[in-house]
């Protein structure tokens, strides 16, 4: 993976110092909050309901072993014993002091870290595939191209108050895994038909409250001049989008109203001084930062080991770990292993500093030290020796993390919701688990197969509900109360789309059973071995509707005294507010 | 005072921001340096352009090619930031620069803050009135927040992989 140099650790190392005398700043007085809000926000700073939360860039979801450990000790000194991966392949903590976190930052500094444009309105944290590199279906290995993004829009000068945020997901394979219709530029890795290096781009996507998936602006940008190209696609937008409304701020609303063909034509004006500049990237730049993503030394290994046969035929639990668990790598005797952090009954995404500590060291064992993050809040262990899976499985298993739901039931997506969030309408965590422990029979979750569930606690949809094969979203109907809305046919990857909604909104306790019943609906329909979206897009959302309102709901909800309370208040340490 | 060519200033221009009343035909501009709304210098251009000295200054939603074929005739052009959350300033003066070559005085006024100015001056500006409620010496720091910047803008006029020899990975074979 990546590693600094001199350049990368100065900048790093001078934004700390930056920041520290910012919060001083803050902290005397000499700022006030509403201008030290985007200087925190632009540090990945929230202030939430109950601490400072703190997110940390992980670039495109690249981690090592060392900087898990970080995340263990910066869990344990200053916030809960946990952090919470997120979907975007970021970490954040939710638990923080202030004048904690510029000890935070130069702690992350020192195993090349940083929480830079994690939030506000600039251009946010580069994702791509988890299995970037190692997928058999890979086309371009988009993680140079990654890294050269993240650091051309590390504190670009002009483009660090545009309207709203800003994200790009760039993917190098047939099947796109990092959702880069849903957002605001995606870039897709592809070959002409010469064999040269090229990006289709994408623009304007997004979910939040208009979700749009994103419309073709380039068929094949050569790589050379995708810096200056996205750089021309954000002075057009930081110029034109709108700032009256911050929710019709995001660069999809000006697309939509210009037109496709209008953006384009303003944009490639604005990029026809600067194609062939000095901003164009060069094949040197490309080599040198591609150096850093070869090969790991993998052995000369086959595929088929037979104990791992003999295993299975003993073990249903590692059978069904094997079958969702494990993905396939391009490099025979090689697989790559998803971590679940979706144990029935535990907040999605969330990791102990104990179980980050153990997921190091399983990645110094069995994964060359690395690991990934994916969006849909799991943990990978990229390059895995076949020979070594029963071993892996059964240490993994030891710390919780082999929940055999990777795409399955109980592999919810969800925001942190209105127990954390001041946006959120609706609890999202409790849902999710919920909704897990429903359904936790493994054997059911294998039944109805491949499926997705997403959560978020508001429309603003950081648990991308909008791509959800069954998105939940929280509203409120009068104020602190909480009512959840159920949409099907969400999706992502090449076949992406937007969910509609069913009808009228849910209380908690009715969520669980309104998925059953679209179950039922799925389990009687389906064909053979069709998915649950698939009969979706056949049979059309009417019979789904029908049988979730055909019958009263008899689940009672127990009022709820306070939404924003932590239940059970986690990991045992003093409340502390944050509030000035 | 303001900050010019990273020191801290006398400054004699006076910037002339519309009241309500005032209209840009008839609205009197002073003797003397005078740096006016881009209105008022298109609707008394034939006057103005008398002076010696004359200043112009964009708000955030004005176009900078406006000024296409005046670019010459202004000692100083100024961009306002009504907010400093509102970015568009930035590319204002990226396209001044770049695009009209503008070589003047580019000052940023306005809600013009510390924070904000080691941004202004890769974009462009090389003189700035931070506000005036603020001091002016903590301000001049904030142009020396950091040392080194990956990409190009107006400066610098390479990025940092052409600008100096990285080594790449040395622990590759």
């Amino acid at each position: 993976m990546y590693r600094y140099d001199e350049y990368d650790q100065r900048i790093v190392d001078e934004r700390v110092v930056q920041f520290r005398d910012q919060v001083r700043r803050r902290l005397s007085g000499e700022l006030t909050e509403e201008e030290f809000m985007p200087l925190r926000l632009q540090n990945g700073l929230y202030m939430q309901i109950h601490g400072y939360m703190l997110r940390i860039a992980v670039p495109y979801g690249l981690v090592s072993s060392k900087q898990m450990r970080m995340f263990a000790h910066i869990a344990r000194q200053y916030d809960r014993g946990y952090g919470h991966f997120t979907t975007r392949q970021n970490i954040q903590f939710n638990w923080l002091k202030l004048e904690e976190t510029p000890n935070i930052l130069a702690d992350l500094a020192s195993v090349q870290m940083h929480a830079i444009q994690t939030s506000g309105n600039c251009v946010r944290n580069i994702t791509s595939d988890e299995f970037a590199g190692v997928a058999p279906d890979e086309v371009v290995d988009p993680r140079s191209f990654a890294e050269i993004l993240r650091q051309w829009s590390t504190f670009h000068p002009e483009f660090a108050y545009l309207p709203r945020k800003f994200k790009i997901a760039i993917s190098g394979a047939q099947e796109d895994r990092a959702a880069i219709y849903a957002h605001d530029i995606g870039l897709a890795a592809v070959r002409n038909e010469q064999g040269e290096i090229g990006f289709r781009v994408l623009v304007g996507g997004g979910l939040g409250r208009t979700p749009i998936i994103g419309t073709e602006i380039c068929a094949f940008l050569p790589w050379q001049h995708v810096l200056t190209y996205v750089e021309s696609i954000l002075r057009i937008y930081n110029q034109y989008g709108r700032r009256d409304n911050k929710f019709k701020a995001r660069i999809k609303i000006l697309v939509k109203a210009l037109g496709i063909d209008e953006f384009k034509r303003q944009v490639e004006a604005d990029w026809a001084d600067l194609k062939d500049g000095p901003g164009t990237l060069t094949a040197e730049e490309v080599e040198r930062v591609a150096g850093y993503f070869t090969d790991p030394a993998y052995e000369t290994l086959s595929d088929h080991d037979s104990t791992i046969s003999a295993y299975k035929a003993d073990s249903r639990p590692f059978t069904h770990w094997m079958m969702r668990n494990v993905r396939p790598h391009r490099v025979p005797g090689y697989v790559s292993v998803v971590l679940s952090l979706k144990k029935p009954g535990c907040t999605p995404g969330d990791a102990t500093a104990e179980q980050m500590e153990a997921i190091a060291d399983l990645a110094d064992r069995y994964s060359f030290g690395e690991l990934r993050v994916t969006h849909k809040q799991n943990l990978v262990l990229a390059d895995v020796r076949q020979k070594d899976l029963i071993q892996l499985w059964q240490e993994a298993t030891a710390l919780e993390l082999t929940s055999p739901n990777i795409g399955l039931l109980t592999d919810i997506i969800s925001c942190p919701g209105a127990e954390f969030c001041t946006l959120a309408n609706a609890r999202s965590i409790p849902l999710a688990k919920s909704i897990a422990q429903r359904f936790e029979d493994i054997d059911f979750q294998h039944d109805v197969g491949e499926i997705s569930i997403n959560i978020s606690g508001c429309m603003n949809a950081c648990g991308q509900h909008h791509i959800g094969n069954i998105g939940i979203t929280g509203v409120e109907k009068k104020a602190h109360d909480e009512w959840y809305q159920v949409s099907i046919g969400g999706a992502e990857g090449n076949l992406s789309s937007i969910g509609k909604i069913i009808g009228p909104s849910f209380t908690f306790n009715q969520v669980p059973e309104v998925i059953d019943r679209l179950l039922q609906v799925y389990l009687q329909e389906r064909v053979e071995a069709e998915s649950f979206i698939d009969t979706v897009r056949r049979v059309g959302h009417e019979p789904f509707k029908k049988h979730v309102f055909a019958t009263e709901f008899t689940v009672e909800d127990e009022p709820v005294a306070d939404k924003h309370a932590v239940e059970p208040a986690q990991y045992e340490v003093p409340f502390y507010s944050p509030r000035f | 005072m303001i900050i010019k060519n990273k020191a801290i200033i006398a400054d004699d221009w006076m910037v002339l921001r519309l009241g309500e009343h005032d209209v840009a035909e008839s609205v009197t501009v002073a003797p003397g340096k005078v740096i006016v709304p881009l209105q008022v210098w298109l609707k008394q251009r034939d006057t103005l352009q008398q002076r010696a000295e004359i200043g112009v200054w964009l708000a955030s939603d004005e176009r900078p090619e406006t000024l296409r074929d005046d670019i010459r005739k202004f000692t100083v052009i100024a961009v306002d930031f009504p907010r400093f959350s509102d970015g568009r300033g930035y590319s204002i003066a990226f396209n001044l620069r770049k695009r009209l070559g503008y070589a003047g005085e580019l000052r940023a006024i306005g809600d013009v803050l510390r924070d904000q100015l080691f941004y202004m001056q890769r974009v462009g500006f090389d003189a700035f009135a931070p506000r005036s409620d603020r001091s002016i010496e903590d301000a001049l720091k904030g142009l020396s927040d950091f040392s080194e910047v990956y990409q190009i803008s107006y400066e610098p006029k390479l990025p940092l992989f052409s600008r100096v020899q990285r080594k790449g990975n040395t622990a590759q074979a």
